[in-house]
């Protein structure tokens, strides 16, 4: 077990070296926190309380999105380009010899990264949101934490979807197009670019039982009180089924890729 | 001794021409280096057929955005859908050449970091040009594509009174600025010697600058909009000459002739651009890696 806190730390502190780039996302996120605050204040202002949210809860979503993009990686990019990497060139061979298993320890470095990014990239973009519109912050630690606990269940989840794409590479050698069509799918379904109960009729209920809404809708929705109670707790085991799905699915996927790997040498 | 030799050599009689001819020298390089990377794409067509599809698609998903918006709504900052869809088009195909163009420039920083920007330095070819034409990704095609796509559908549906004047003007817009997004591109790159690892701040500025602009300004805060006019001027990129075109009163009550500046600050832009690169190249100082 000790091995894999000592993975999670490694990738958090992997992250951290990277000041400048830190730095330079949070301006990227906040610069396009503020456009997309001014499209959807014309959204709200033509349509009060649509989807369900007032003005500034409308805005919070916004927010929660810059602050949870790299945390629950709804763009892609993170373990998985090197996964795919180390795949390609046949460098998995000498992973699967390590007595660690494959899948908990990328899962331990992710889980560091995610902290990390919560941390370095959500923080501060959230705050100067904040002070330039009207949010709806919880005022109680109650809806704070439950917001963690969803966070990190949708890390979970975001972990697994990857750990499929990464390991799609062992039979399409290359996974550019597995991780483009789940970027794509990434940010459309998580709500990233529209909070997903303004999605219409069919797409919308779609969208909400897909796995990529517990990334960003599910958090967003936790933090805003939306889910409380006996609805707090269904909203959880929502995403902590497809957290295990995935997870396992991707175990199952691993042993078979394993299986069939031939080592090129070289 | 030394003097004998330096006298013994001839003057190279470009010297005599230089400025124009390294610019036609950046420019033949660029060409020559694009070539390359285009048979080299080409050497996998069902990939870059299915690369371009997915930039296409990619692309698509923020103007499908703006249509589930529309579901919602007849109008947004007092824009119906055509009008928004003329704005986001002209962005979208501006940005979409200049990132054909240019895109490439936001590898700068990882070539300074790993220190593989010195084997540029010492080939006698413009490093702009290398650098611009460094990965040339023709499947960003599919970005202009959508942008044309979405451009036309707002020139059809929208309710234009054509006159010769606006017809003179799209072409303009289209061109001036995607030279305004392509100083941008360099303008970036130039920071990039110096932050190294921040090339998502240059991303801020281009991809921000066309998400921005796909925008009507009317929805946008008034220092916001004069920041973009006046300091970063991306408002000449689609903004103002669609504005015109669209028979819409110019924001910060500009006058109608400033529709047709675009071409003007584009060449500001670039020359701007072209002496902040200079700087910074100059500024560089390589890693020894």
């Amino acid at each position: 077990m000790r091995v894999y806190a000592v993975a999670a730390a490694g990738g958090f502190r992997r992250y951290a070296t990277y000041r400048i780039e830190t730095a330079a996302g949070v301006f990227t996120n906040t610069v396009f926190g503020f456009i997309l605050a001014y499209t959807y204040m014309a959204l709200w202002d033509e349509r009060p309380r649509l989807g369900g949210y007032d003005m500034p809860q409308a805005l919070t979503f916004v927010w929660l999105g810059q602050a949870l993009l790299m945390t629950c990686v709804m763009m892609g990019g993170g373990f998985e380009d090197e996964l795919i990497e180390r795949i390609r060139t046949g460098d998995i061979a000498v992973d699967l010899y390590r007595p660690v298993d494959l899948q908990l320890w990328w899962l331990a470095q992710d889980l560091g990264r995610a902290a990390f990014h919560l941390l370095g990239r959500g923080i501060v973009p959230m705050a100067l949101g904040g002070l330039a519109f009207d949010l709806a912050l919880p005022g109680s630690a109650g809806p704070w934490l439950a917001f963690l606990v969803s966070v990190a269940l949708g890390v979970v989840v975001s972990f697994g979807i990857r750990y499929l794409v990464a390991l799609s590479a062992f039979w399409l050698m290359d996974g550019a197009g597995a991780a483009q069509i789940a970027f794509l799918a990434g940010l459309f379904f998580s709500g990233m670019l529209l909070p997903l109960s303004l999605f219409p009729g069919l797409l919308g209920e779609v969208a909400r039982l897909m796995p990529w809404s517990a990334l960003l809708q599910v958090p967003a929705d936790v933090f805003l009180g939306k889910h409380t109670g006996w609805g707090l707790v269904r909203v959880y085991v929502f995403q902590a089924s497809w957290a295990a799905v995935l997870l396992l699915v991707g175990r199952m996927v691993q042993g078979v890729a394993t299986r069939r790997v031939v080592v090129q040498g070289g | 001794m030394a003097e004998v030799v330096e006298a013994a050599v001839p003057e190279a009689p470009e010297a005599v021409f230089a400025p124009r001819s390294r610019l036609v020298e950046g420019v033949r390089a660029y060409g020559l280096i694009v070539s390359m990377w285009l048979r080299s794409t080409m050497a996998y067509r069902a990939s870059f057929l299915m690369t371009a599809v997915g930039n296409f698609t990619a692309t698509a998903f923020d103007f499908v955005t703006i249509m589930l918006m529309f579901a919602h709504v007849d109008a947004l900052g007092g824009y119906a859908l055509p009008e928004i869809a003329l704005l986001y088009g002209a962005s979208g195909t501006a940005f979409g050449l200049a990132d054909l163009l240019m895109g490439s420039m936001d590898r700068l920083g990882r070539r300074v970091r790993d220190g593989t920007l010195d084997t540029l330095l010492v080939r006698p070819v413009p490093v702009l040009a290398q650098v611009a034409a460094d990965r040339f990704a023709l499947r960003r095609l599919g970005r202009i594509t959508q942008g044309l796509l979405v451009l036309g559908y707002g020139l059809v549906a929208a309710d234009i009174e054509w006159t010769l004047a606006k017809v003179v003007v799209l072409p303009l817009m289209l061109l001036s600025g995607s030279v305004i997004f392509g100083a941008v591109f360099v303008a970036g790159g130039a920071f990039q010697f110096i932050a190294q690892d921040a090339s998502q701040v240059q991303n801020s500025f281009t991809y921000g600058g066309n998400t921005l602009l796909q925008y009507p300004p009317t929805i946008f805060a008034k220092d916001l909009v004069r920041g973009v006019t006046f300091v970063v001027p991306l408002a000449f990129v689609n903004w103002l000459p669609a504005l015109y075109v669209l028979g819409r009163e110019l924001p910060l009550g500009l006058p109608d002739p400033v529709a047709f500046l675009p071409p003007v600050v584009a060449a500001v832009c670039a020359t701007g651009a072209g002496l902040v690169w200079r700087a910074g190249l100059r500024a560089y100082r390589s890693t020894g890696s």
